[in-house]
């Protein structure tokens, strides 16, 4: 096996979603990166839907990129239909979605990394992770060479072992039309990390030129289209709409006829799907009552006839699929160009990490996405931005950047992953935020900025505007603080015109505003000065002071939550020697390891009990002594 | 810090019973056993088996008393630690030496209630269990004991996990319409979510309405006895003493004292307090006493208004119907073998009117029974259903649930999904904090059983 001849700071073995996140952060702060991939064609490829955010989602986006990441900016140049969910509901709960053009979405992020100074992109197999003394020095790959580093990113996907079931039919890939990573995965066991083995599928690719759109409803995007990114002013590439069918009685029988010979069905899958992204076989087998279910057909591009029909996915036999997708109304004479199917593929169980994303098993190695057991692009990307900025802050003998579950989803999902583990694919949703009124995409920012800016990875510029902003905001809280009617005749005339005769003079702008019947439109009736406040400031300034009760509410837990979170548990603590806790617990704790009290007390049958009994073991002397 | 030092104390109660037994817990629990007893078969103390033998003082190598003795190892003992049981027969003193004994070989006195806090803390058993053997350790009365017992065996635990059941169902429909907007699944159904919420509302007042009972239950009423010299007052207190052996205490004083009895009325544990006589009086000494037994009026938890039916209405019958007024009475008309002179104004202010002839005995018993049903309403406190709060902690818990649960209902129709969900996580974190649970991944699994979810 040859050595290159350069150590690198930071190796990223995989140019997906997370991959592409880590490596751009590590170079952005300054480290010597490669990233090295099995094929250079399909850097971020949308492995299943052609589209970015939603629920949950779309909040991770705007985190990534108040960090300084580039998945936003990517979706904003290349999306071609954006809508905002959840419009009718709270600012908490409503999140981004854009459909991208897949293609020029991964060629963007390729030019993005190839443009990078510090950053070398390669294409190559890592079949194994270099070692020197039981220490992490760097990897191995099928090519016969190896390349040097002094820490280690693996975002290898759905790569690891990956095997393709159509039907009864499977083969290995990593995913259609790539090959599988083989090796890696193995050793990773041998080194002593729990490898275990998810499944997932995703629907046919579909010929649109067969599909008779006018029997189906369309859906457009918002218009204008809002973007993602702080940084993105605006919109430019061409919107087009998607369109909705839905499978009915036939379909479903069809299905029926064919779960003989599925993979899932006969036990021949092994792994575990995600429950949040069943197969179509799954949907009719689960809620037989079910008389129709819905489907997205979302364009893959605007130079494509490919089609994606959302929540079809199944593994069943090809003549199945064929049947199946012609018993839709409006998809009579559909042609199949890639067909549907379903891929297991080993992950690695990510409560052996830190919340740096480190491994605890190997210093120097850090995992990130699919591999860590989760589902989902821009899960895969917030958790590779971590950690290419936690590689990065190694090299540089600096503290891991660890986000609270106050701070952000990202923080909620690090700490769900290495807390809990995961037995099924992750994903993310709001409902696992226990701050979410706190955590929302308009101020992903506000909570965010900051923290990208001192790591390197926002730009001068970026700041400057963030920071204008923020003023903005802080100013204008104050002015309406203070800004009381005076009832002069105009002021009058538009209570009047509002129904609002009963408001006092001397109200403050803010306590007007607090009222649910007055929005930010009306004080710039009343006040000359609110006319001049742009749009971003309006919303801030309104979420703010309408939701101040409950955003309060939700403040005053994380403080009660502090003592538990801050509580560090020293890593090398002997919970055998912590007599009063129950062998179960103990057990649980050791095999966990939480980083501090609150993470403890998050895991399932750890007791409010044995959370004072380790407190107080904690705080005892003895254990003192054996921290770090 | 939790010190998991040995510990000991006399687990019976106090008195001359027949058994007494000592109990030791912690490390040195087996060192103890060898120190001070001797079974008869020689081969040591076996976990879990009883053994026959002796004890002695180490120092003076004398026979203190002929006992048994039990030793669980650990985890298989009440605390989840090594225990020691030493059943003794020698009457109270001999267990008290025995405790010396057992003091003598290093181990400490443990505090009330540290045994089942050592089992509470070692995950033995959970709060509310917990809190219930604390109960039965302070039961003061049969029914105290039973509903002590059934806390324990975990009854309002699974009212608890029912309203939690039912909050999780509607925050699994409120969450579901927040997370997957783009799922097929049909208008919110407002009407299921305030079905599964008024349900454990409705559990948890049924439960709020047990608090009062419990608290009675556990620390047992008390009633104050008033009304005018020679009302009867006293013949009364005797008739309702004499078919109780009651404990007897004397609070000293003045020649005016108020005189404090305790008695269990249908397990319910009262306390009993006689006053002088109220009337009109230019004696300080008695006007001392008049004014203590007005001063107890407003904490008594119930008033027995006594009058003697055989007399006209008198101005010190008033003096006695302005001193409790406002507060909880039933009016005692005594003398009733005699004919009635008496004519009670505003009768409709009393709780409950009943005519006794106190020398006779006649309608003590009525009495009684309305004593207790002024505190124990519910019929379902001889169910086996029944389930008391007792404790204030609890109470507060569920109250503060409660809260969270009307503002959710208020805010239902304007339908902020996410604000409402922020009150149901709200009420579901107090509701588990009674038994010590908090919410994890159960709204998840919900979904996705409940909905066809996937896009
Ligand atoms: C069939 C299928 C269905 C899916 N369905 C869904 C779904 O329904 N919902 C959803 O949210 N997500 C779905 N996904 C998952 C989504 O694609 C991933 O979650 C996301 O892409 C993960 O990002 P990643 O960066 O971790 O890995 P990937 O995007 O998979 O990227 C991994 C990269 O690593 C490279 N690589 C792997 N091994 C090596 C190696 N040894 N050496 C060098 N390079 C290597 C690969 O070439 C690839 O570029 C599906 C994926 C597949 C394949």
């Amino acid at each position: 096996m040859m050595t290159y001849d350069h150590i690198y700071d930071v190796i990223v073995v995989g140019a997906g979603h997370a991959g592409c996140e880590a490596a751009l952060a590590a170079a952005r702060m300054g480290c010597g990166t490669m990233l090295l991939t099995i094929n250079l064609d399909a850097i971020a490829l949308m492995s299943c839907n052609p589209s970015i955010g939603g629920l949950a989602k779309g909040h991770l986006v705007k985190e990534i990129d108040a960090l300084g990441g580039e998945m936003a900016k990517n979706i904003d140049a290349t999306g071609i239909q954006f809508r905002i969910l959840n419009t009718k509901k709270g600012p908490a709960v409503r999140a981004s979605r854009a459909q991208a053009d897949k293609q020029l979405y991964r060629l963007r992020m390729k030019r993005v990394l190839e443009q990078q100074t510090n950053l070398d992109l390669k294409q190559g197999e890592v079949t194994a992770l270099y070692l020197e003394g039981g220490e992490l020095r760097g990897v191995e790959l099928r090519s016969g060479i190896r390349y040097l580093s002094k820490t280690v990113v693996i975002t290898t996907g759905t790569f690891m072992r990956g095997l393709i079931h159509i039907g009864l039919n499977h083969y290995p890939g990593g995913r259609a039309g790539d090959q599988p990573s083989v090796g890696l995965s193995d050793q990773l066991r041998t080194l002593g990390f729990h490898v275990g083995r998810l499944k997932t599928g995703t629907p046919a690719r579909l010929d649109s030129r067969s599909i008779d759109f006018s029997q189906l409803e369309t859906q457009f995007g918002d218009d204008p289209p809002l973007p993602f990114s702080f940084s993105t002013d605006r919109i430019s590439m061409q919107q087009i709409p998607c369109h909705i069918a839905y499978t009915n009685q036939r379909s479903h029988d069809i299905i029926r006829s064919g779960l003989d010979r599925s993979p899932l069905y006969s036990g021949v899958i092994e792994g575990v799907g995600p429950r949040y992204c069943p197969s179509i076989e799954d949907k009719v087998v689960r809620f037989p009552d079910k008389d129709r279910h819905q489907t997205f057909i979302e364009p893959e591009g605007l130079d494509t006839i490919e089609v994606y029909p959302s929540g079809m996915s199944t593994s069943l036999p090809i003549d199945i699929q064929i049947a199946f997708y012609r018993s839709i109304v409006g998809l009579e004479r559909v042609e199949i160009m890639r067909p549907a199917y379903a891929i297991e593929y080993d992950y690695v169980d990510p409560i052996q990490l830190h919340t740096s994303l480190e491994t605890k098993t190997l210093r120097n190695l850090y995992h990130a996405g699919q591999i860590n057991g989760t589902s989902g692009y821009e899960e895969a990307a917030g958790q590779g931005l971590i950690a290419g900025i936690n590689a990065a802050l190694r090299v540089k003998g600096r503290d891991p950047l660890v986000l609270t579950r106050s701070q952000a989803y990202i923080g909620v999902m690090i700490d769900d992953l290495v807390t809990l583990g995961t037995k099924e694919p992750y994903r993310m949703f709001t409902s696992r935020a226990e701050y979410r009124l706190l955590l929302r995409e308009d101020n992903a920012d506000l909570r965010l900025r900051e923290t990208g800016y001192q790591l390197g990875l926002v730009t001068e510029q970026e700041f400057v505007l963030f920071a204008e902003k923020r003023r903005m905001i802080t100013e204008e809280l104050d002015r309406i603080a203070v800004t009381r009617l005076r009832h002069s005749e105009s002021q009058l005339e538009v209570l009047a015109r509002h129904g609002l005769e009963d408001i006092q003079k001397g109200t403050t702008l803010e306590h007007l505003l607090k009222r649910s019947d007055v929005c930010y439109a009306d004080l710039a009736d009343l006040d000359p000065v609110s006319r001049e406040t742009p749009a971003v400031i309006r919303e801030q300034v309104e979420i703010q002071i309408k939701y101040k009760g409950y955003i309060d509410r939700q403040m005053e837990q994380v403080e009660q939550s502090k003592k538990l979170e801050t509580a560090r548990i020293p890593k090398n603590l002997d919970y055998a020697s912590v007599k009063s806790l129950t062998t179960e617990v103990r057990e649980k704790l050791s095999k966990n390891r939480p980083d501090t009290l609150g993470q403890a007390s998050r895991i399932p049958g750890v007791t409010p009990a044995a959370i004072s009994i380790l407190s107080i073991a904690l705080k005892s002397s003895s254990w003192k002594e054996t921290a770090e | 810090m939790y010190i998991r030092d040995t510990i000991a104390a006399v687990s019976t109660p106090p008195g001359n019973g027949g058994i007494g037994i000592i109990r030791v817990s912690g490390d040195q629990a087996a060192a103890v056993g060898h120190t001070i007893f001797k079974p008869v078969y020689d081969g040591g103390l076996v976990s879990h088996r009883f053994s026959f033998g002796a004890i002695r003082d180490t120092a003076t190598g004398e026979k203190v008393d002929e006992a048994m003795a039990v030793y669980m190892r650990a985890p298989r003992s009440y605390t989840r630690e090594d225990v020691l049981e030493l059943h003794c027969h020698g009457g109270w003193l001999v267990v008290e030496r025995v405790l010396a004994l057992v003091l003598s070989c290093g181990v400490r006195l443990a505090d009330p209630g540290e045994f089942t806090r050592r089992a509470f803390l070692n995950g033995r058993i959970d709060l509310v269990q917990a809190e219930a053997v604390m109960d039965i350790i302070a039961s003061k009365s049969e029914s105290a004991l039973q509903l002590a017992q059934k806390q324990r065996e975990g009854a309002l635990s699974r009212r608890i996990e029912d309203v939690r059941g039912c909050l999780l169902r509607a925050l699994a429909l409120v969450e579901a319409y927040i997370d997957f907007p783009e799922d097929d699944l049909g208008a919110t159904d407002a009407e299921a979510i305030q079905a599964a919420v008024g349900e454990a509302q409705g559990i948890i007042d049924a439960l709020l309405l047990t608090f009062e009972e419990g608290r009675v239950i556990r620390d047992g009423v008390s009633v104050l006895i008033v009304g005018k010299p020679n009302a009867g007052k006293s013949s009364l207190l005797n008739r309702l003493l004499n078919e109780n052996r009651a404990i007897v205490t004397h609070i000293p004083g003045t020649t005016r004292d108020i005189i404090e009895e305790t008695v269990t009325f249908d397990g319910l544990s009262v306390r009993l307090l006689d006053t002088a006589g109220i009337r009109h009086t230019d004696d300080l000494v008695e006007q001392e006493g008049i004014n203590r037994a007005l001063d107890k009026i407003p904490q008594a938890d119930l008033i027995l208004a006594v009058f003697d039916a055989s007399r006209e209405f008198s101005h010190e019958d008033q003096l006695i119907l302005d001193a409790v007024s406002g507060r909880r009475t039933i009016a005692v008309l005594n003398k009733t073998d005699l004919p009635r002179r008496l004519v009670l104004p505003d009768e409709e202010r009393f709780v409950a009117l009943v005519k006794i002839a106190a020398l006779s005995g006649d309608g003590v018993d009525l009495l009684k029974k309305t004593v207790c049903s002024q505190f124990l309403h519910s019929t379902a406190a001889d169910s086996r259903e029944f389930v008391a709060l007792s404790r204030a902690r609890h109470r507060d818990a569920l109250v503060s649930a409660e809260q969270f649960l009307s503002q959710f209902s208020n805010g239902l129709p304007e339908c902020n999904l996410e604000l409402l969900a922020l009150d149901l996580r709200s009420a579901l974190q107090a509701v588990g904090s009674v038994t010590g649970q908090t919410a994890t991944d159960e709204v998840l699994d919900l979904i996705f059983s409940s909905f066809c979810i996937g896009k």
